[in-house]
């Protein structure tokens, strides 16, 4: 089976671009031209120069001691969060901003949940001196204020989504608006791999470095390249399709994703799209989405700003209805948990999103010898508010 | 029978064609919103469908659609407001929303319970035309829908073309680069726009939509157009003057 996008941009059954003829010319325009565009020889060379340079790569894969021996495996971790910026946002966005130029916009806008990618949205427009707008839900500007502050001082506009639930799904639909009624300077950086074909396969072929890395790392420390499992937090998906690129097609790699549960899937408040979802159409894209049985977008709860959407890539609901990958989900209190967990084992305080990922020990029990890779997708600096008052530390 | 929409489209006359919430202000308005319209003289109703991320909207719809959502609205619901609304109403009637709750209804059932109750045609903004086409074009035809597609100043000729000749009722003609009730007024830029889709002699009549607003803005998207829609202005009148002032918003109109 493929699980890449074909070149209607469908995952199995998902994906597409279901948009409104009014977004039709900006979408065609970065359809024709992303892949050619992309593996020009100066654009690689520019994109990978800046991933080095700027933004630290390649990002170590390190051999988590204690917490292998806690877990009784051997887990490697993919460091994301030492990326400049803190998290693995800033690869697509580095991607899109050489896109942007390349076609000539002038004017850069984006969505934002946590505010990391809207940071790493920011810096990128810094670095090459575009005007920037970023889209933040009112409820997401208010729980993530050290990222609404960087973004500011980055010299980006940060503003509200006042519609809906006011989280990352209103800030997207606010940002849609945004290009609609700016078609021909504005170029819009969607950060996961969501959004209208050819979104989900761009962002998904920029943070593919990250599994690209993995396994030359892993086959320097283990002597192969491929590892017993690969596992991410999921929201819309950017930092698991990042992880999982390269091993889509390895079948001896298991592929495990990590959706937030919230207060439990069945509580009413979650975000749990693979136990919860049915497949629909969301910003652009058929996939698994959170709806009324009417068809209404669900509003969304996770604690953790990033993992609050409603929909996942269309990629993911491959995977998912194909059964290549298993699917869990973690409550708020598992992710807090292992958070401290990690923090306390390796001296590492995760990002509460990347803390899902490692709530995975909670479902799954693995075998002294498999060899466990987790997207450490980002760094926890943002979180402190959160963590503060969850395990009251004040 | 031919379809009210082609028939309304071959009287010598502009057309009126006014947008509204299904559900909004209350959730019981529907019937008597679409009767006081058709009453008062317009041409062509959408009925909207409301959708809790409608995309291409801007605030005025957006929040139409939140609160005839919060009144209860479904789909279900609509259909059953509207059941023998052929028993008072004779102008076209369309039903406007998003390709989801579509979708969740099922495209065959919902298409199939249109053409009981009398609905003439469907507008759905992100239903794309290949998607249309490859998969549903057979569906809307067999239950007797005329499918609506748009058009905006970024459009290429190309694409005009095509949406022309895919389409059998009329094109839906997007005044300017916008969501909906977001421009006040048409400039030069529109004028040029209207002109220039007005030379291509295509085989299906525009209706302009988007940023229609009150008689001025109704005679200038109509000196080429072969008829407007209203939609966010009315939805404002609306709130402001509650569902019994249908009439004195058509009046200020024409």
């Amino acid at each position: 089976m493929n699980y890449n996008a074909d070149e209607k941009g469908y995952y199995g059954e998902f994906g597409g671009a279901f948009i409104p003829e009014m977004l039709y010319p900006n979408v065609e325009e970065l359809r024709q031209n992303y892949l050619k565009l992309m593996y020009e020889d100066s654009f690689q060379k520019e994109f990978n120069q800046l991933l080095k340079d700027y933004v630290g790569r390649p990002s170590p894969l390190y051999f988590a001691k204690r917490l292998s021996e806690k877990h009784g495996c051997k887990i490697y971790l993919k460091r994301e969060d030492l990326n400049h910026t803190g998290a693995h946002k800033v690869n697509n966005t580095i991607g899109q901003i050489l896109m942007a130029q390349k076609l000539g916009k002038t004017r850069i806008i984006a969505e934002t949940g946590a505010g990391q990618h809207g940071v790493a949205t920011a810096t990128v427009c810094a670095l090459m001196g575009m005007e920037c707008i970023v889209y933040m839900g009112e409820i997401d500007i208010a729980r993530q204020a050290p990222n609404v502050a960087r973004m500011k001082m980055l010299g980006a506009e940060v503003r509200p989504a006042k519609s809906g639930s006011r989280t990352l799904k209103d800030a997207t639909n606010e940002a849609i608006r945004d290009w609609i009624n700016n078609p021909v300077d504005t170029h819009y950086i969607i950060g996961s791999a969501i959004g209208p074909h050819p979104y989900p396969d761009m962002v998904t072929r920029f943070q593919s470095v990250i599994s690209e890395e993995i396994k030359w790392q892993l086959k320097e420390k283990e002597g192969r390249e491929n590892p017993d499992y690969v596992v991410a937090c999921i929201g819309g998906g950017s930092n698991a399709a990042g992880t999982y690129y390269h091993f889509l097609h390895e079948a001896e790699v298991g592929i495990i994703a990590v959706e937030a549960a919230g207060k439990g899937v069945n509580s009413g408040e979650s975000a749990a799209t693979s136990a919860l979802g049915k497949v629909g159409i969301i910003h652009g894209c058929k996939t698994m989405l959170m709806q009324t049985t009417d068809g209404q977008i669900t509003e969304p709860y996770s604690i953790s700003a990033g993992l609050d959407y409603p929909g996942v890539g269309p990629m993911h609901s491959h995977l998912f209805k194909s059964g290549r990958a298993e699917f869990y989900s973690a409550t708020d209190d598992e992710a807090m948990a292992a958070g401290l967990e990690l923090s306390q084992l390796e001296g590492i305080i995760p990002a509460i999103e990347t803390g899902h990922a490692f709530a995975i020990f909670e479902h799954k029990k693995f075998k002294k010898d498999d060899v466990v890779v987790i997207s450490l997708s980002g760094r926890g600096d943002k979180d402190l508010n959160t963590y503060i008052d969850y395990f009251k530390l004040a | 029978m031919s379809n009210r929409i082609t028939l309304k489209l071959k009287e010598d006359k502009k057309l009126l064609s006014i947008y509204f919430t299904a559900g909004y202000p209350s959730l019981n308005d529907t019937v008597q919103i679409i009767q006081d319209l058709e009453k008062n003289g317009v041409d062509m109703i959408e009925i909207g469908l409301p959708f809790s991320d409608p995309l291409a909207d801007g605030p005025t719809i957006q929040e139409s659609s939140t609160a005839a959502l919060k009144n209860g609205m479904t789909t279900e619901i609509l259909f059953n407001q509207i059941k023998d609304i052929r028993k008072s109403v004779s102008i076209p009637l369309i039903i406007m929303g998003y390709f989801n709750p579509v979708l969740q209804y099922g495209v065959e059932a919902f298409c199939k319970k249109c053409q009981e109750i009398g609905i003439d045609g469907l507008i759905l903004p992100d239903l794309p035309l290949d998607v249309y086409q490859e998969d549903y074009e057979a569906t809307f035809k067999k239950y007797g829908l005329i499918n609506v597609f748009l058009i905006t100043p970024q459009t290429s000729d190309e694409r005009i073309n095509q949406i022309d000749s895919a389409s059998d009722g009329f094109i839906y003609m997007v005044s300017s680069a916008s969501v909906t009730g977001s421009k006040s007024g048409f400039g030069q830029e529109q004028e040029n726009y209207f002109e220039r889709i007005s030379a291509m002699n295509l085989k299906n009549p525009q209706i302009v939509g988007f940023g229609i607003k009150d008689e001025e803005t109704f005679q200038q998207a109509t000196k080429t157009a072969k008829g407007a829609i209203i939609g966010s202005a009315f939805i404002k009148h609306l709130t402001a003057n509650g569902a019994n002032s249908v009439a004195e918003f058509v009046k200020t109109i024409r």
